[in-house]
This record gives structure tokens, sequence and C-alpha cells, in this order.
């Protein structure tokens, strides 16, 4: 198996390369929090940004990249997860804004 | 032992039934696995706990928005996305057979972790000096500091959880009762951690700072 011989032979370059990027991209989310822009569009922002930087994290801090079979596994259950959860939000707004065709 | 029969790609082996039940799956061994699967459920737990906080956020018309400054929270990132830099060398070395540089990295790596904690409760102390508790908030709606203590707190708790694993395990490992492959497992606990801090930065520091 090529997995394991690629990455106990060093790769602390690319390691260090990867390190860098996610440290740009964490310091992009604090560019962003100073920006003159609405609450709704900071939240897309810093979430596209976080999602890039988790990603980075996923594929090479937890060497995800070197096995496809389990990057689906956890990729799908995850994703699963994740959309689940956001069959709330309209009922969040519901509660801020009341229920429109009552009024 | 019993035997079975395989027919792959039309040619007959005879394999262990053994060898079978053992095979790992998508060739990653058992103890791996198993993390990988608590990550999954731990990724839910902290998943649904951020979109909790998101509704009430949204559903909430005077959110408060007490940070005036990030440089806090900011060296926080730095240590705990520089610690996840140092539990990978640490895996590397290990899996290239150097224990005494594994072992230094995996220490470096809880002493971060505990660097982090340390930062995170001078940052409370901070809040709670101000008035700011599990229940009440000088800020305005209570939920901000319950979901505030709430989040930070179960992620601090994996923090310091993770600086324990990671010095029970350096430790075992050096002494040779553990190998590569369970520093590997613990180094995939820590990035979770980093992983998690990512989400937990933006969503609750970052939005709710005052300009």
């Amino acid at each position: 198996m090529t997995t394991a011989a690629t990455h106990k032979n060093g790769g602390m370059t690319k390691d260090l390369i990867v390190f860098v990027c996610i440290l740009a991209l964490a310091g992009l989310q604090f560019v962003i929090a100073y920006q003159n822009i609405t609450a709704s569009e900071m939240l897309v922002r810093m979430l596209s940004v976080a999602v890039i930087e988790a990603a980075l994290a996923v594929l090479f801090f937890m060497h995800l990249a070197e096995n496809r079979g389990l990057l689906w596994f956890v990729g799908i259950f995850t994703v699963f997860v994740l959309l689940a959860l956001q069959y709330g939000w309209t009922d969040s707004f519901r509660v801020l804004d009341g229920v429109k065709w009552s009024k | 032992m019993s035997q079975a029969d395989l027919s792959i790609h039309g040619q007959v082996s005879r394999t262990s039934a053994t060898e079978i039940m053992t095979a790992p799956t998508f060739s990653v061994a058992a103890k791996k696995m198993a993390m990988w699967l608590f990550i999954i459920a731990d990724t839910a737990t902290f998943a649904g706990c951020l979109v909790a906080y998101g509704f009430i956020r949204n559903a909430t018309p005077d959110w408060p928005r007490p940070f005036h400054s990030i440089s806090n929270v900011a060296v926080m990132t730095l240590v705990l996305l520089t610690s996840s830099l140092t539990m990978l060398f640490a895996e590397r070395h290990a899996w290239m057979g150097d224990k005494a540089k594994a072992f230094r990295w995996t220490m470096i790596t809880a002493v971060c972790g505990i660097m982090f904690a340390a930062l995170h409760l001078r940052e409370w102390m901070g809040m709670i000096r101000e008035g700011a508790t599990l229940f009440h908030n000088p800020w305005g709606t209570p939920l901000f500091s319950s979901l505030f203590f709430s989040i930070t707190g179960l992620h601090l708790l994996h923090v310091t959880g993770g600086v324990v694993a990671l010095i029970a395990v350096g430790l075992r490992y050096q002494g040779g009762r553990y190998n590569a492959d369970d520093l590997e497992i613990t180094g995939l606990y820590w990035h979770f951690v980093d992983l998690v801090w990512m989400f937990v930065v933006p969503l609750v520091y970052l939005l709710n700072l005052s300009h």
C-alpha cells in the first residue's frame, strides 16, 4: 500500500505548506470580522473560509486524502448530519418575525 | 483453522476465515476506525451546539456584541493551529522510528494545549469579572453568556482531555508500550479539536465583535 509509505517518509514540507495556508485562512477570517458588511454576509464569508480550512485539516492533517474509502465514509456521514441539522432555520425566523400570513 | 474458498477475478485462492473476519474496514486498523467513529459522533455534538447557537442568535433581536478586542482569541488560534503542526511533526518522527523526537514534539503539543487552556481561562476570568456568568449577562440577553460558556466550555473540556491523552500516550510511547499508530490516533483527536475551533472562532467570537 502506498499510503503508509507516502506519509511515513518525510512530508514535513507539505505539512508546513498546509499549516501556512490554514494560518492565512484563519487570518482572513479576522480581516472579514472588521469589514463593513451585514451580519449575514459576514456569516457566509466566514463559514466559507472555515469550511476550506476544515477541508485542508481533514485531508492533510488527518490524512484522509490518502484513504479514499474512509474519506467517502466520513464525508457522507458528516454531510448528512450537518444537512439534517439545518431543518430548523426557518423556525428561527418565525420566532423573530412572527408568522407573516397571520398579520 | 477453517478455510474459505474465494474467487477473485477468476482465480481461486484459499484464505482463512479469520483473515476475512479481521480484514480492516477501508484498510484502516480497528482502533483508528473507532477514533474516526468517535470524531463523527463528536462532530454531530458540536454541530448541534453551534446550530442551536445560530438558531437562538437569529431569533433574538438585540443580540449583544461584547467583544472589543480579538487579540486574545487570535493568539489562542495561533497557539492551537501551531499545536496541530507540532503534532504532525510528532507523528512523522514516530513513523520514521525516531522515538526521542516524536516524544519531544508530542510534549510540545501538550504544552501548546496547556497554553491554549490558560489563555482561555484568562479570557473567561475577564468576562466573569465584567459580570458574565452561565445565567447572567450584563450586556443583554442571558442566552448569550449561557451559549458562550457552554460552547467554549465544551471545547475547553476537549482540549483538556486531549492534553491528558497526549501526555499519557506520549509517556507510554516512550516507554515502549504504545507504537506510532497510537500516537497517530491521538493526533487525529487533537486535529479534530483544532478543526472545531475553526468554526467556534467565527461564530462565537468574530460575529460578536463590537464595531
